[in-house]
């Protein structure tokens, strides 16, 4: 486990400890505790990466409703609702907390936003500058051919046919990404997850597209 | 000395006996209705006929105190320029938008400052919509203390979930000129599931349906051990059954235009608007209805069947259902996969309304609490679990997507629509220009591409950027949606560290002047309000300190001398006794002495902690 000292005014004078000091009681508190062990009080988040604030270890094959239950045991501790009667720092708090959780949990709940944070954080990015490859080329060519049928397609249901082809290559596209995850291939994790991300992208296209084509034949 | 040790954020208020009740408040298009929560059991307040529903009307007579409610609804068709219905429809409603619904509204609108909230002429008074809205929530917080028998001074408000940033921060200053402090702005669906949920202990994916009268929600939750999670919502903040009402108004009107032309004043709509909600309600349960229109210019005989009815709101039902899809397809979950329907909103007794709905999700909709009282009943709930602690938990969503209007009037999305709330996000820009030293933002709220089809919320202007060459400065823009889904922006030029920061208000808002006149105005003890809650605020803060300070003798009481203790003990008492009596700057002042007379206590402490943690690694090195 990383221990990271905490940002406190007092603290700069000591040796990067374990612990801090607790806002409320001045007393020591651990370094990763969310409520101070003496006077209870809570104590703000402190930068972790999204997994370990969930008490997870860091990995692509994590089930959601696990996730789901970690963030609501957390939440139950610390949503703002639970300070309602507490002094104005401690509500602050809370809420920077639950700010912290949800944004653990909104990024490691959905498969493609947990591949890419994974990526960034074993120091491979997808969107990072100067790393695109030849690879990523070729997927920038198959969105772009694909973006174009689309907009050549004349009606809902030749929409709803690309849709379905860029699922179905989606729902692959993840299989691999777990399995190059799952290898310690982090160069083939990296390329499936890109492809990933564009036929997400392009499936968000295609239902706009839908939309205004249902909008044009109920006009016309 | 008595220790006693709360679980956090548990801790009792001092005085608790001195503050008021927390009472639930749907604030409807149509009827308003307050309820309490005592031991997870919520009771309408009714009056003495039992009715829950306050009619959301409000009559200004010159003179006189405004008359909220069945008193003032009476007073419609015979005065009806002195009447304001369904001003919810225009909460955080610009001058601009207004002007821009001209016709369609039955009042008349006074000026408004520039870029600033519409203002109606009523009579001989100018009212915003904000201030009306105060009007029926201190008529019935009036109402609550009269049947409670107790002051009411904390609520929490429901808004439609769709309720854009600018109508809810209008709800909550309409709340607080009204005298009561917002202890949440729940969301319409999410306050009836709460209801559903805690009444049935059900678990799994339900659906809310809720049609009120201006207004239509619909928000997919999911249930599960106490948990409350909103996973997608969606809706339309001007679709409602005032729109039936004018459909129906619409179709009286032209029959009569046969026979006395087509050019009818404000108030004959508002006369007939009256008259067909009437027969609307009255073809719900029985069939056909008949009757006159009394216009000032005279009647006129009309009829309305079902089936007319129902050929006439068909195409406003069908958008109801084209939104619950969208949010069904933003979840990713399928009809069939969901556990039950809920019903919500007066206008879901159009039997119509029922019928659709159970065929779009192939199972009949629970509707076991009364629709127009269920969503009080959650917030109600929602009061009590704040104020008296509870086990479950409410995880909301942003209804809509929040962004900043960049070059060529497109809108970079900052904050997706359906994030958890609260949530706080960055976005990095830069300057385009060589040497400029001030950047604008205009922030917005809603889905589409062009600043323009989107909703204002405001706009604001860093300065002082030291002079660069373009693309060098790096201005970070920060937005934070706290648990009631209000904004806050700001902004901060790195290499500097200049700041802007905005309270997302003023596009169509109250300024805070404007706020603080009509708090003024309005009640007459303002100044003892905020002083009250000064004084609270100081006893709970000067309770944590306390608390905190127990907590730490009973650990660490050894490293202090019989003496030490002696003098804490006595600046504490100091504290406790300031508390009892009701001088802030005493409280105040005593807190501060206990924090600098226990300063020596915490250093020792802190001492102690290290040379634990030293002593704790030097074992684990030796163990490792």
């Amino acid at each position: 486990m990383q221990i990271t000292p905490l940002a406190n005014e007092s603290d700069s004078a000591r040796p990067a400890a374990a612990f801090g000091v607790c806002w409320s009681c001045r007393g020591p508190v651990a370094a990763a505790s969310l409520f101070c062990a003496t006077c209870k009080a809570i104590q703000p988040p402190q930068p972790l990466d999204h997994f370990a604030r969930l008490g997870l270890i860091p990995g692509f094959d994590i089930q959601v409703p696990v996730i789901d239950q970690l963030y609501f045991g957390f939440q139950r501790q610390l949503h703002p609702d639970r300070f309602a009667n507490a002094t104005p720092r401690a509500r602050q708090i809370s809420q920077s907390q639950a700010v912290a959780f949800n944004d653990a949990y909104e990024t490691l709940k959905s498969p493609l936003a947990r591949a890419t944070y994974l990526l960034a954080l074993r120091g491979l990015p997808i969107d990072g500058e100067g790393s695109h490859t030849i690879r990523d080329m070729e997927l920038l060519d198959d969105q772009l051919e694909r973006r174009e049928k689309l907009h050549e397609a004349p009606d809902a249901a030749a929409v709803e046919k690309l849709a379905a082809a860029a699922r179905s290559d989606a729902a692959a596209s993840l299989s691999e990404v777990a399995a190059a995850f799952a290898a310690g291939d982090l160069a083939a994790a990296r390329l499936a997850t890109l492809r990933l991300k564009y036929l997400d992208k392009f499936a968000d296209e295609a239902r706009n597209r839908r939309a205004l084509l249902a909008l044009k034949s109920e006009s016309a | 000395m008595l220790l006693q040790i709360y679980e956090p954020g548990q801790t009792p208020l001092p005085h608790e006996n001195e503050q008021g009740l927390a009472v639930g408040i749907d604030l409807g298009t149509t009827n308003t209705v307050v309820a309490l929560a005592r031991d997870q059991k919520a009771e309408i307040v009714r009056d003495a006929r039992g009715s829950g529903l306050v009619p959301s009307v409000v009559a200004y007579i010159d003179g006189a105190d405004p008359l909220v409610g069945e008193m003032a609804r009476r007073q419609l068709l015979d005065r009806p320029e002195i009447v304001v219905s369904s001003i919810k429809r225009l909460m955080g409603r610009g001058a601009a938008d207004l002007a821009r619904l001209g016709g369609q509204l039955p009042y008349e609108l006074g000026a408004a400052a520039e870029g600033g909230m519409a203002r109606l002429k009523i009579g001989n008074r100018l009212l915003t919509p904000v201030e009306i809205s105060a009007d029926i929530l201190r008529a019935v917080k009036e109402r609550a203390e009269l049947a409670l028998g107790r002051n009411v001074d904390r609520a929490v408000v429901t808004v439609p979930a769709y309720f854009d940033d600018a109508a809810r921060t209008a709800t909550r200053d309409a709340a607080r000129l009204a005298g009561l402090e917002v202890l949440r702005l729940v969301a319409e669906p999410t306050a009836a599931a709460l209801a559903y949920g805690l009444d049935s202990k059900s678990e799994g994916v339900f659906a809310i349906y809720d049609l009120g009268g201006g207004t239509f929600d619909f928000s997919l939750l999911r249930l599960e051990k106490g948990v409350f999670q909103v996973l997608a919502t969606g809706g339309d903040a001007a679709l409602g059954g005032d729109d039936f009402d004018h459909a129906v108004a619409a179709k009286f009107l032209a029959e009569r235009a046969s026979q006395s032309g087509d050019e009818f004043s404000r108030d004959e709509v508002k006369q007939a608007l009256a008259t067909a909600r009437l027969a609307k309600e009255c073809v719900s349960s029985q069939d056909p209805w008949e009757g006159e229109l009394m216009l000032d210019a005279g009647d006129s005989r009309h009829s309305l069947t079902r089936a007319e009815l129902e050929k006439l709101i068909e195409p406003l039902v069908a958008r109801t259902l084209k939104i619950a899809a969208g949010v069904l397809e933003d979840a990713g979950v399928k009809p069939d996969a969901i556990d039950g329907t809920v019903l919500v909103g007066g206008s879901t007794r159009v039997p119509l309304v029922r019928a659709k709905v159970e065929e779009f999700f192939g199972k009949v909709p629970l509707a076991d609490i009364n629709p127009d009282e269920v969503v009080a009943v959650g917030a109600a709930l929602q009061a009590e679990a704040l104020t008296a602690g509870s086990d479950t938990l409410l995880l909301d969503v942003l209804p809509l997507s929040l962004g900043l209007e960049t070059m060529g009037g497109i809108v970079e999305k900052i904050v997706e629509r359906n994030t958890p709330i609260p949530v706080a996000r960055g976005q990095d820009f830069t300057t385009y220009q060589d040497g400029q030293t001030a950047m604008s933002f205009h922030v917005v709220q809603g889905e589409r591409e062009m600043a323009d089809q989107t909703r204002s919320l405001a706009r604001f202007e860093l300065d002082g950027i030291p002079p660069m060459v373009a693309g060098a400065a790096r201005i970070r823009v920060r937005f934070a949606v706290d648990a009631d889904g209000l904004l806050s922006v700001s902004a901060e030029e790195s290499t500097t560290g200049r700041q802007a920061r905005v309270e997302v208000k003023p596009s169509y808002g109250l300024t805070e002047d404007e706020m603080a006149d009509m708090l003024r105005a309005s009640i007459d003890n303002a100044e003892a309000d905020m002083e009250r809650r000064l004084l609270t605020e100081a006893r709970v803060e000067a309770r944590r300190a306390i608390n905190a300070l127990e907590a730490a003798f009973a650990v660490d009481a050894d490293l202090l001398s019989e003496a030490e203790r002696g003098s804490i003990a006595a600046v504490q008492e100091t504290l406790e006794r300031a508390m009892s009596q009701s001088d802030r700057p005493a409280i105040q002042g005593a807190a501060e002495a206990l924090e600098h007379g226990t300063k020596f206590f915490a250093e020792r402490r802190m001492d102690r902690g290290i040379r634990k943690a030293l002593a704790g690694r030097n074992v684990a090195e030796i163990g490792g």
